[in-house]
């Protein structure tokens, strides 16, 4: 297990930059995902970690030790792939003795090691069956056995959950974190899906165009996200363009058109005055409030223990409000309000970095 | 449901009409031939199966047949490295380069292999640019003899049947997930390992294909040998050709064509154990 960092790390092909220079530090076993849209980068930064791609620029340390041009092979990762990416010519046994095989590890120990691998992905015994017979959530939890028997330094995954249904991958979220919690092990782990790293990872970290726009825990990217993209990307939010009045103590007024009163909320690191911004606040934060912002329901959505609706408070500006069904109300209208504490003003250009 | 059984067996008859005329060509211009040679085989004045005593009893048949599966051999064996080298870079390699390289394993096909012959001829004279070349750059002192001897009539064969080893080993090849090799490297294995384990058993079916193809082409390659091969390099087909075309002795030709057919047949039944025949239309 191993600290990992990546030092000023930038990607380019041809003329396209896929990583623009970045750090990324990770702790002894701590479990960063990275998170973003496709063509984010962040499966090169995978890949760059991995060995299959060397930098345009910058270093790769693995417990502060330059590993850049080290090959594949001599990294000692622990790699799991989204289309699980086993050896169909071999049975489940071999495919997870594989690495300790290429290691020239006695067949004992090996033997040892498969059936203890295979115990921690709830597979115990299952060395002689064939690939094929596998349904895709036991190929996933084989690969896994496979990168992890190894010992790796940084258990590398991309996106390994994408070829299993819903309900399945929910199941195998819950497991891999479980795994994580009793055997922490460094690791990176790639997804598009922003369930999967809010469930499992230690910290997130957010991508796009080949850069971070933010790294933090869960809850740090859910209540304070740096902009409007994390906000978007992560979770379901409202946001009320409009213009910063004034900043002050870390709080900040924006002017919204259509609003008598201006907004008031944690000003993200950023904002200024006179720039224009926006202003975030979640759906579960939105609340009846007699007397307060007067809205009109214009639809409903039933989502079992919630209702969601979607209001119009004023003119062009809509919000949905997200409440439990005991508290919807049958009305055509509604009054709601929020706290101060619950709004974000985020700068609206996410470059302007 | 029950209008399936007449769909059916119209099916059956179009079929069978699509299949008509190339099984009547076959008819006419392969097994009438065939069948006559194999009567001719038994024609003999001395003997019903007097061909084939006088064959099997002469020294000359079983030295050439030794030099014909020796030749096929090693064909074989060098085309078959070649090709698994040249199929890998073409799953490599990006759009246009492996546009080119496609060519140029697979336009050959279309020259004639009388005209690669003699190209070959031209290369491998004594003053031929492969000589002098290797002349110049001092990898020999003088120019050696390639013509006419065991080394040109293999040079010139693995390039003939090149292809056929490329084609059903890149299928194979491509059908492997790359994800399979970067794991296999990821997991610590080298180059050498991951071909030995991942590669070639993942390949094999197509390796076994084109190893069929090359070893059976070489067996009755005539035109190759003929040209560019000595007087001790005979090859069965070439004997063949000498019954024929100097001793006008046609029941030993017969016979001589029996037993190199007995063989081609008798690989692959071999062959078929392992690999599916099908395997062998899998090669596009």
């Amino acid at each position: 297990m191993s600290t990992v960092s990546f030092r000023g790390v930038s990607k380019r092909f041809g003329v396209s930059e896929v990583l623009q220079p970045l750090d990324l530090d990770i702790r002894t076993g701590e479990f960063v995902s990275v998170l973003g849209p496709s063509g984010s980068g962040k499966t090169t930064l995978l890949n760059v970690a991995a060995g299959f791609l060397a930098p345009t620029q910058g270093k790769f340390f693995v417990d502060e030790r330059d590993i850049t041009s080290l090959p594949p092979r001599r990294r000692n990762i622990g790699m799991v792939f989204q289309n699980y990416a086993l050896f169909p010519h071999m049975d489940v046994g071999a495919n997870v003795a594989y690495g300790l095989r290429v290691r020239k590890i006695s067949s004992a120990e090996i033997a040892t090691r498969v059936a203890r691998a295979l115990q921690t992905v709830q597979l115990e015994g299952w060395e002689s069956r064939a690939i094929a017979s596998l349904s895709g959530g036991q190929q996933q939890r084989v690969a896994l056995a496979r990168a992890m028997v190894i010992e790796p330094d940084i258990l590398l995954m991309d996106e390994p959950l994408g070829a299993l249904d819903r309900q399945l991958r929910k199941n195998v979220q819950l497991e891999i974190r479980r795994m994580h919690l009793r055997a922490p092990r460094t690791t990176l782990y790639v997804t598009h899906d922003q369930e999967e790293a809010l469930v499992m990872s230690d910290r997130v970290t957010v991508m796009r165009s080949g850069r971070i726009e933010q790294i933090g825990t869960a809850e740090e990217l859910y209540h304070s996200p740096a902009n409007t993209f994390v906000a978007r990307f992560l979770g379901e939010s409202n946001l009320i363009p409009g213009e910063v009045i004034d900043v002050a103590s870390g709080k900040a007024r924006l002017s919204v058109p259509g609003l008598e009163r201006p907004l008031v909320g944690r000003a993200a690191a950023g904002v200024a005055k006179a720039m224009k911004a926006a202003a975030m606040i979640r759906p579960e934060n939105i609340r009846l409030r007699p007397g307060g912002l007067h809205g009109r329901i214009v639809e409903r959505v039933f989502l079992g223990e919630i209702t969601a609706m979607r209001l119009v408070v004023a003119d062009g500006i809509q919000l949905w409000s997200r409440l439990l069904g005991a508290d919807v109300p049958q009305t055509e209208t509604m009054d709601v309000g929020w706290r101060d504490e619950d709004v974000s003003i985020l700068p609206d250009e996410a470059r302007s970095k | 449901m029950t209008e399936g059984m007449p769909q059916k067996s119209s099916d059956a008859l179009g079929a069978a009409l699509l299949l008509a005329p190339a099984l009547l060509v076959i008819a006419i211009a392969f097994l009438a031939p065939l069948a006559r040679l194999a009567a001719l085989s038994f024609s003999s004045p001395q003997g019903v199966l007097a061909a084939y005593r006088e064959l099997l009893g002469d020294e000359v048949f079983w030295i050439v047949l030794r030099n014909t599966i020796g030749l096929a051999a090693i064909v074989t064996i060098i085309t078959l490295t070649g090709g698994f080298a040249l199929a890998l870079a073409l799953t490599r390699l990006g759009g246009g380069w492996r546009l080119a390289l496609f060519a140029a394993v697979v336009l050959p096909l279309w020259v004639s292999v009388l005209v690669r012959t003699f190209s070959w001829m031209l290369l491998l004279e004594r003053n031929g640019p492969i000589n002098e070349a290797m002349v110049a750059t001092g990898v020999i002192g003088q120019p050696v003899q390639l013509l006419f001897n065991f080394t040109g009539v293999t040079i010139a064969m693995v390039h003939v049947l090149l292809p056929y080893a490329v084609l059903p080993i890149y299928a194979a090849l491509v059908k492997i997930d790359p994800a399979l090799l970067k794991a296999s490297e990821g997991l610590g294995a080298s180059f050498a390992t991951t071909f030995q384990r991942v590669l070639l058993p993942l390949s094999a079916r197509g390796v076994a294909t084109a190893a069929a193809f090359v070893f059976l082409l070489s067996l009755s390659f005539f035109v190759t040998p003929a040209l560019l091969g000595g007087a001790n390099n005979m090859t069965i087909p070439m004997l063949i050709d000498t019954f024929v075309n100097e001793r006008l002795a046609w029941p030993l030709a017969g016979a001589a064509s029996m037993l190199l057919l007995g063989l081609v047949l008798g690989c692959i039944a071999v062959i078929g154990r392992f690999v599916p025949l099908g395997g062998l239309a899998e090669a596009r």
